[in-house]
């Protein structure tokens, strides 16, 4: 049996929960240990974590929101951003993170992936590749990728927020970090992140097909009725979404009613 | 979710419980959850303290070898086995499930602990591996599961036990997959009841419940214990 997770992702800066969160009841909505226990008892399956801050002198904010995090909830967490060694890898694992994700530091260096792997195992390697269409055509159906040269998939991995062309083929990225070590993918679309449009399916369907293991869909989620489709037609073994939950607009539980509704199977709210 | 735990209130009667600590990845989300769950928990590699806990967990994540190896380096593989041995309540949780078998499929040139009967075999090809998500327990009559049929449990694995005799809960992972194991003494989980919310603290308490019950301090406190 398949069942989808429905993960929130929440920006921390220095140990903070910044951009956008809004909810009534907090005492304290920078808080990340507040918010993560106020995501469990809605029923979130995992938490993801990206971590914004800018310099590396602050990281140890980080760790500490690892501890503080890990000593309150009980439901598995994610910890992404900033992560450009073992040794930092190591620090957020061993301060309770379940899993670290690498996104750019992969990017420059691959090895970093089977390091990660080799040194804590695949199933706490999460890789994020950031694409984007580097071509598309319109066609009757709308506007469908098409390929471009190097990029044979039409979708080319960025790095720098979306701003930096790689030149990597997104689904010929995502192939190699699994062969390197990678035990699940968090993919987000930069051409639909902070749209509000929805997910990028077919790049979602690209990627989800290419690979064994597990993939994130993310990026352009603007309510619940966004979440299904990254599974029916994207392929997607998790949906993520930030703001729809950080404004209240709708809870983890109205998530997991929608895609139950579309046929998904997911753990009750 | 109740943040105060009943069996707090009874400190008298929290067995004590060694984490073996071998290195391996985190242990902290363990020792915490069996802390909540009513235990006085540690995190120790230390033989002495390992042979005084009143139970035992053996837990685990990443590759197989890497784990025996670690364990083999430590000395922790010959504790696990007198611990068992012992007849005191011995738990291994995910990795530390697979440790307990014979052999893996994983790393066929590593002997497991051979405490329960059996071989680890890859998740079939036809799904995704890892299996890395909740799935829900169909569960035997069985003290580890009291109250745990139908709930939900979060899985990160490629490799699971064959099924048996020993088989006490399955999930649906393309078939039936072993899900937890116990013979005598000896139980195992596959899943993370640490990572699995409410359903995992459950069945966490099940265990700590288990391990008060044949602890011998439980039957004769000592005499700097306070009741409340």
């Amino acid at each position: 049996m398949q069942v989808i997770r429905v993960i929130p992702c929440l920006d921390v800066d220095r140990g903070r929960v910044v951009k956008g969160v809004n909810f009534v009841d907090l005492r304290d909505a920078g808080d990340p240990v507040e918010l993560a226990a106020v995501y469990d008892r809605q029923g979130a399956d995992e938490l993801i974590f990206l971590d914004i801050t800018a310099s590396s002198d602050d990281r140890e904010t980080t760790v500490a929101m690892a501890e503080a995090v890990a000593e309150q909830v009980y439901i598995p967490f994610t910890i992404g951003g900033g992560i450009r060694t073992v040794d930092d890898a190591r620090r957020l694992l061993r301060a309770g993170a379940d899993k670290v994700s690498v996104n750019s530091a992969a990017v420059a260096r691959p090895e970093l992936v089977a390091e990660i792997a080799a040194e804590f195992g695949s199933q706490c390697c999460v890789v994020a590749i950031d694409g984007r269409r580097s071509n598309e055509v319109e066609t009757s159906l709308g506007a469908i990728p098409e390929s471009a040269p190097g990029i044979p998939s039409g979708f080319e991995v960025f790095v720098k927020g979306g701003r930096e062309a790689t030149g990597i083929d997104a689904v010929e990225w995502a192939q190699r970090v699994v062969e390197l070590g990678a035990g699940e993918i968090l993919l987000t679309s930069m051409d639909r992140d902070g749209t509000r449009e929805g997910f990028d399916v077919e790049m979602t369907r690209a990627i989800a097909d290419s690979v064994n293991v597990p993939v994130i869909a993310s990026g352009g989620v603007g309510g619940v009725h966004h979440l299904a489709p990254g599974v029916t037609e994207g392929g997607a073994d998790a949906v993520l979404a930030a703001s729809i939950f950080h404004f209240g607009e709708s809870t983890v539980a109205d998530a997991k009613e929608a895609l139950t509704n579309a046929g998904i199977t997911v753990r009750p709210a | 979710m109740a943040d105060s735990n009943p069996n707090e209130t009874l400190d008298s009667s929290r067995p004590t419980i060694a984490v073996l600590d071998y290195g391996i990845g985190n242990l902290r989300s363990a020792q915490k959850s069996l802390i909540r769950a009513g235990a006085d928990a540690s995190l120790t590699a230390d033989p002495e303290e390992i042979a005084a806990a009143d139970g035992v967990v053996l837990p685990g994540v990443g590759a197989f070898g890497a784990c025996m190896d670690a364990l083999a380096a430590t000395g922790l593989d010959e504790q696990a086995r007198v611990a068992a041995a012992s007849g005191r309540p011995f738990i291994g949780i995910c990795v530390g499930m697979q440790l307990l078998y014979e052999g893996s499929e994983e790393s066929p040139d590593h002997a497991g602990l051979g405490l329960l009967p059996g071989q680890v075999r890859l998740l079939p090809d036809t799904v995704k591996r890892p299996q890395m998500q909740w799935n829900k327990l169909a569960t035997s009559d069985h003290p580890l599961l009291i109250g745990l049929d139908g709930s939900w449990m979060y899985f990160v694995h490629s490799y699971a036990a064959e099924l048996s005799d020993h088989t006490i809960a399955t999930t649906d992972y393309g078939g039936e997959v072993a899900a937890a194991a116990a013979l005598d003494n000896v139980w195992a989980t596959q899943f993370h009841p640490e990572k699995s919310a409410d359903d995992g603290r459950r069945l966490l308490e099940n265990w700590v419940d288990f391990v008060r019950s044949t602890s011998k301090t439980s039957q004769t406190p000592e005499s700097d214990q306070t009741r409340l």
